[in-house]
């Protein structure tokens, strides 16, 4: 090989594995962002069935309920709009608490109810999520205050 | 008065790095020794009024001043003295002053061990490091003073994040900072290079050593933030690809692609403009790095709102370092060539695929962290970037690059040729695929990611063994010892620092393929089994600390009936910040950890507990302080010490008025 086509294949096989790698990190990219959606979008059906995603909002007052195995939660997430029930098994995070703000990552079920993986609050004790913050601004800035709904069928509420 | 002289001394040490960073580069351009003779003595009064700052800010702490904004903020008057000196650096404002101080002190380094240099390159180094300091003081100076005082004085401080007040980030971040803040030198290196005009073996040589030293610091650094988050956080995840994390994994990975092109650059005079350009790189992501973490924007990029000051100053400043020297890139790039010719397959070679991949994966993660943060700058929506992204990228990249670090080392420089490193490899690499395919089955699980692993643990440690015995065949010696110690220093620090890498992989796949672990509620006297080991719990009681309370859970733990250890998990209560953290308990080992921590309280002293049992953890760290370790032993290799002791006449007269003609 002359050294202009040593030159040339070099470039080639440099923008081969450049090309491959992008390909390769779109590709990963693209199935694995994960969005985050608040109360009132999950509610309204924004939200995708089978994939997982992000929600966030204040966890209400008073709904935290914890079954036998001591490990299994219930509580609900709310923007002051909707509210949205959520189930987690595992130990909650040390900043976890009812009235504050919690973001939570998982599934939604068949039943309307969301099935958390993990549920993050790294913030500290006066910090609010910016998602969470965000998620409250907007449920205030629709003025869809008063509606307490639960879009949750009847017989699953009684568990809650 | 003490914060005063603080903050005095902070706009002295404005008024020098001006001097500094105008004055000697002017003085090489124009060839004026009397203006580039001012780079030494400014560097150093410089260094000595940044740390007047840091000691003012230090007293204040020690002090308990809680009239200083940024004292109050970050300390209380019930946190001990080690982590109230630690809370300098807890907060934005205090790390940009350690950031500034370590530059400061890293310019005093280059002052010390800079007399072999000519002086055009001594005095445009330090004149592009006092550049880089002018930009950070004045950071501080206009936005973000940590002697801005609070009037009236808070009778009592705000308190140190607990999650912050523990050994392992006491020295953190210094470590990290140390490793960003090097990055620096070998940034001035090559803009000093490029002003010149002249990139020779000689120039790669003497940064080489400097940017090993960042590397070393960095790595250590890493590790050291991983462990904290593996112990304090009490999930026991070593690694999270957080955006936190991944902003000081990016100058990493540039920063190792830098050395291993800085060699090349060494022994060849090969790949001049591409160690300029990673070594721009390398810095860039370095400054981004700081100020992802410390400018809030990672919370939130509307952080920048509350101080759109702060915001703007960052984004002007990087725009100008990475802009700045970019342009000087494009510009003068031409004129430092592109050094000598290699084949396709030989070390050059292979070290440039493994440059390309390094950086591919750097960019990779750079997409990872920053896309998020433009989808929400721009209002597209809030998306973030798990790691599944990461892991399905990191590894197809990393696999490739690990490969050829085998073989890289054993093939020759300008030309090597397939059937010889056939011949000399086919061993390494039948005893690893072999042993790679067969260890897991013995371990009693075998998976596709667990052999590929151990397959790349195996084949480093083996080719590197090859790679020392045809070395020793080549040295001088009678006795095996005599012949290992005339190996010089930097090929043994090589080969340490690979071994690293091996002690690493071993520690991240024994942990992916073993691990254990168990959400469980226990009742006071309840056990429960994970691996091979049987954990009692006991119960808690309340204990006291110096600025918390905690409840301390204790846990029995037996294998086969003998009792290995007791672990005493906390689930502690800071009651300044009224925040509640877990401390988990670990039983560290050789060949695996076992790990408690307390969830929460359930009824009847019953809690819900979290057990791990992770096998080789701990050699996911130790291969980092190896890697590090290879590092110090290359940069104490003979012939740098040779080139500190050699001082300035020593260099030819003809060469120094050449360089002088061409600068």
């Amino acid at each position: 090989m002359k050294p202009r086509h040593k030159r040339f294949a070099f470039i080639g096989l440099g923008l081969l594995v450049l090309g491959v790698a992008t390909v390769l990190i779109l590709n990963a990219f693209q199935s694995n962002l994960v969005f985050f959606f608040t109360p009132t979008q999950v509610v309204s059906g924004e939200a995708p069935q089978g994939r997982s995603f992000r929600i966030g909002g204040m966890v209400e007052d008073g709904s935290l309920v914890r079954e036998n195995d001591g490990l299994t939660v219930h509580f609900i997430v709310t923007d002051t709009a909707k509210r949205l029930p959520v189930t987690y098994k595992g130990i909650l995070p040390d900043l976890f608490k009812e009235g504050k703000g919690a973001v939570a990552q998982g599934q939604l079920g068949v039943d309307g109810t969301f099935v958390a993986s993990e549920v993050l609050a790294k913030h500290d004790e006066n910090y609010m999520p910016p998602e969470v913050a965000d998620a409250l601004a907007k449920a205030k800035a629709s003025g869809a205050q008063q509606s307490k709904s639960l879009v949750v069928p009847d017989g699953r509420k009684g568990s809650l | 008065m003490i914060p005063e002289i603080g903050h005095f001394a902070l706009i002295l040490a404005l008024c020098v790095a001006l001097v500094q960073g105008i004055l000697p580069i002017y003085g090489a351009a124009v060839g004026n020794s009397g203006l580039m003779a001012v780079a030494k003595p400014a560097a150093r009064t410089q260094f000595l009024l940044v740390l007047t700052a840091f000691g003012c800010l230090a007293y204040a702490f020690a002090d308990k001043d809680f009239s200083v904004l940024y004292v109050a903020a970050t300390s209380n008057s019930q946190l001990p003295l080690h982590y109230r000196l630690a809370a300098i650096w807890g907060a934005h404002e205090g790390s940009l002053l350690l950031w500034t101080f370590i530059l400061t002190l890293w310019m005093f380094a280059v002052t010390l061990f800079s007399g072999h240099l000519p002086e055009t390159t001594r005095s445009r180094i330090l004149g592009v490091m006092g550049l880089v300091s002018v930009g950070f003081l004045l950071f501080m100076l206009t936005v973000s003073n940590p002697f801005e005082r609070l009037i009236p004085a808070a009778a009592e401080g705000r308190d140190l994040n607990p999650l912050l007040q523990d050994p392992g980030m006491v020295i953190h971040p210094p470590m990290l900072y140390m490793g960003y803040v090097g990055f620096s030198v070998a940034f001035a290196f090559a803009i000093a290079a490029l002003l010149g005009g002249n990139l020779d073996a000689a120039w790669a040589r003497w940064s080489r050593p400097w940017t090993t030293v960042a590397w070393c610091f960095l790595t250590v650094g890493i590790a050291l933030g991983s462990g904290w988050a593996y112990y304090e956080l009490g999930w026991g995840g070593w690694w999270f690809w957080d955006p936190v994390e991944n902003a000081s994994f990016m100058p990493w990975l540039a920063g190792t692609a830098l050395v291993h092109s800085l060699a090349v650059t060494d022994k060849r005079g090969g790949f001049k403009v591409w160690t300029v350009l990673l070594a721009i790189m390398a810095f860039s992501l370095s400054l981004l790095g700081t100020f992802l973490v410390r400018s809030g924007v990672l919370t939130s990029v509307h952080a920048f709102a509350t101080d759109p000051k702060r915001g703007l100053f960052i984004l002007v400043f990087l725009a100008i370092v990475i802009g700045g020297s970019l342009a000087l890139y494009a510009w003068r790039a031409p004129k430092v060539g592109l050094g000598g010719s290699f084949a396709m397959l030989s070390r050059e070679g292979m070290l440039l695929a493994n440059n390309v991949l390094l950086v591919a994966a750097m960019g990779s993660v750079l997409l990872g962290t920053l896309y998020p943060l433009f989808l929400d700058a721009l209002d597209l929506g809030k998306i973030s970037v798990g790691p599944p992204y990461f892991d399905s990228v990191f590894v197809p990249l990393m696999v490739p690059a690990i490969f050829l670090m085998g073989i890289g080392p054993l093939a020759q420089w300008k030309k090597a040729s397939v059937p010889d490193l056939a011949k000399r490899l086919k061993w390494a690499f039948g005893v690893s695929l072999v042993s790679a395919l067969t260890l897991p089955i013995v371990m009693g699980n075998w998976t596709p990611l667990l052999s590929l692993g151990l397959l790349l643990a195996i084949w480093i440690v083996t080719t590197s063994a090859i790679g020392l015995r045809e070395r020793l065949a080549h040295v001088n010696g009678n006795s095996l010892v005599e012949r290992l110690a005339s190996v010089p220093r930097s090929y043994w620090g090589m080969l340490v620092a690979h071994c690293g890498i091996a002690v690493f992989i071993v520690g991240v796949t024994m942990v992916k393929g073993f691990e254990t672990e168990k959400d469980v509620r226990m009742n006071v006297g309840e056990t429960a089994s994970i691996g091979d080991y049987t954990f009692r719990f006991d119960g808690t009681q309340d204990v006291v600390g110096p600025n918390y309370t905690a409840a301390r859970g204790t846990f029995h733990v037996s294998r086969d009936g003998r009792e290995t250890t007791v672990l005493y998990p906390e689930k502690r209560r800071y009651p300044v910040q009224n925040q509640i953290m877990t401390e988990a308990a670990i039983d560290p080992g050789l060949l695996r950890d076992l790990y408690v921590s307390l969830g929460e309280p359930i009824d009847d002293g019953a809690w819900s507990v979290r057990l791990y049992h992770k096998p080789f953890i701990d050699w996911i760290w130790g291969g980092c302080f190896i890697m590090a370790l290879g590092g110090a032993l290359a940069i104490s290799d003979r012939r740098y010490r040779l080139a500190w002791r050699r001082q300035e006449p020593v260099v030819p007269v003809p060469t120094r008025t050449a360089r002088r003609k061409v600068a």
